[in-house]
């Protein structure tokens, strides 16, 4: 009896100090690591990494043919082009050829054909049996006049084992504020951006030609997401959501600047019809894990939301952007990555004055369709310093995920225009 | 049985000081951080409240969604386009090439003419720019002349 309370008494202590001072943890500690070069990263123990490509440009997402070659979707066409593909040499990849006359982001292979999306639509290009492009200069236009007002204007794309595409489509706004991004405006009752941005749409993958209203508006209330992937295994969409930014610039009475470039958490969502994720009238607190109402729909930084939308699948510490989810379907890792999760997070900036986060690739284990331990960071040393204050000074930042013929993981970089090829060899 | 008491409650009371010794000092470290401020450049004080995130500490932006605030006609530029940034914001605006996808809020009915003028002449004259500096009197004209042209 007397040892019980002692001892509860002890954890009782214990738990208020441990959740206090781990409140604003950043990055989880790292597993073992190689100690070979690796092309300036840090990696489990076991893997290498090499650049396969430099300075190509800004490499939004890419995807490998079973070839082992590289189409890489550009932010910023090189000569007019928008699309590069490049083929192996010896380990070293050259570009061949560039084609697409539009800047964008999704570059994902289905079913023989290459699919790239612009800002505002998503094109196919049928391939030859060594997954080349047959007819560059004409590819046929899957989904044509989505939004794109600049802010969150990213088209990514993932398809299902059924014929359906998967498209985002951003919120342009940052909280549907009456004035975006403006200290202490409220937010717009009912907000109207969500009846055509805010969500994912389906469309079918074959069809030309798609308007909105070919689609289906698959989930709602996600703000934007630039990483999503299909489960293969569960059959079933997961995405990456970028959270709000800005809670101490926009409402300091609430959030002071270290709460602020924690919060909210960045949430991966397992994502069925009709799902609405809440923004932006909820964002998840990954601390306290609750869905708080939005300061600018009458919260304070504390209260719950009165509905109950779509908790995350797991949520990191905020604003590390990110940019791509890929889960992990090859042989060659070791059994734990097996269906599991990579996610390229492209690195924060609305974390100021506190030093910036992410610029790194994380694991996250999966069984049976859902997360099973912490995420780990797997891959680190993108940015090329220990300490990022401002995101301009980040040598590189991870933003597309692609798996190889032999299961190795590539990592593109949307800053320099590398290729990291990262691969198991004990 | 009291002693058990005594090391319970004191196991307590240490998880107390310990809990809120963590608050406290994050309360303080905000003090000293504020106090700190207002001894420093006023026009510093405004960029660190309302210009930081976006443009960060080193001037220097975010690459495709917040421009530098260096080396741009922008902002070394003449004053009153300048200050018509600030006052109405700006949106979709190709700079030096560049592309930036977040707006910049319009700051008119936020900051008062003041703080406009030392938040303008703190950028013009840091992170390496060297230019005139911003007068209240600049910024009441501007938005004078604002309010006559949309009259």
């Amino acid at each position: 009896m007397k040892k019980n309370l002692l001892f509860s008494l002890f954890i009782a202590a214990s738990i208020m100090v441990s959740t206090v001072s781990f409140r604003n943890i950043g990055p989880k500690p790292k597993v073992p690591v190689s100690v070979a070069d690796n092309a300036g990263l840090t990696l489990p123990s076991g893997f290498s990494a090499s650049m396969v490509a430099e300075n190509i440009g800004r490499v939004r997402h890419i995807a490998v043919t079973k070839e082992g070659d590289i189409y890489a979707k550009l932010e910023r066409a090189k000569n007019g082009k928008g699309i590069l593909f490049l083929k192996d040499n010896n380990g070293k990849f050259q570009e061949q050829s560039g084609f697409g006359d539009y800047v964008g982001t999704g570059m994902r292979i289905h079913d023989g054909y290459l699919y790239g999306s612009s800002n505002t639509d998503v094109y196919r290009y049928k391939l030859n049996d060594k997954d080349e492009v047959e007819n560059p200069d004409h590819p046929e236009t899957i989904v044509t006049g989505l939004l794109d007002h600049g802010q969150h204007n990213s088209k990514s794309i993932t398809f299902d084992n059924d014929g359906n595409i998967y498209v985002n489509v951003g919120a342009y706004s940052n909280s549907c504020q009456v004035n975006d991004r403006t200290p202490g405006s409220m937010g717009i009752p009912g907000c109207p951006i969500l009846d055509s941005a805010g969500g994912i749409w389906q469309f079918k993958a074959d069809k030309m030609n798609q308007h909105y209203g070919d689609g289906v508006h698959y989930a709602t209330g996600l703000r934007n997401v630039v990483g999503l992937d299909w489960n293969q295994k569960e059959n079933v969409l997961f995405v990456m959501q970028h959270g709000r930014d800005q809670l101490h610039d926009l409402f300091p009475q609430y959030y002071d600047t270290k709460t602020s470039s924690v919060l909210p958490a960045e949430c991966m969502y397992e994502i069925h019809k009709g799902d609405n994720a809440g923004w932006p009238y909820i964002y998840y607190n990954q601390i306290e894990k609750k869905q708080i109402l939005m300061p600018e729909y009458g919260g304070d930084g504390k209260k719950m939301a009165d509905k109950k939308y779509l908790d995350p699948a797991m949520a990191f510490p905020g604003h590390m952007g990110p940019n791509d989810l890929l889960f992990y379907t090859g042989n060659q890792f070791p059994e734990k990555y097996k269906n599991g999760a990579f996610i390229a997070f492209h690195g924060s900036w609305n974390r100021s004055p506190e030093p910036q986060a992410g610029y790194f690739v994380v694991f996250v284990p999966f069984k049976d369709g859902k997360p099973t331990g912490k995420w780990e960071v797997f891959a680190d040393g993108f940015a090329g310093k220990e300490v990022i204050m401002s995101p301009g000074k980040a040598e590189h930042r991870p933003c597309g995920l692609a798996q190889g013929p032999d299961g190795s993981l590539y990592v593109s970089d949307d800053v320099k225009g590398t290729i990291y090829k990262i691969s198991y060899n004990n | 049985m009291n002693k058990i008491y005594i090391v319970g409650f004191s196991l307590i009371a240490l998880g107390f000081v310990l809990t809120s010794g963590f608050k406290y000092s994050s309360v303080e470290n905000s003090l000293i951080h504020s106090t700190f401020q207002q001894q420093r450049n006023p026009g510093e004080v405004v960029y660190k409240k309302y210009c930081i995130s976006c443009h960060q500490a080193d001037g220097g932006g975010v690459p495709n969604m917040s421009p530098p605030l260096i080396q741009t006609s922008y902002v070394l530029g003449d004053k009153v386009p300048l200050i018509k940034i600030v006052l109405n914001g700006l949106k979709n605006v190709d700079i030096n090439d560049e592309t930036y996808n977040n707006p910049m809020p319009a700051l008119g009915s936020v900051l008062k003419d003041q703080q406009i003028a030392d938040v303008l002449t703190y950028v013009r004259s840091s992170f390496g720019n060297k230019a005139s500096a911003v007068t209240a009197g600049d910024v009441k004209k501007t938005r004078a002349e604002m309010k006559k042209k949309s009259e």
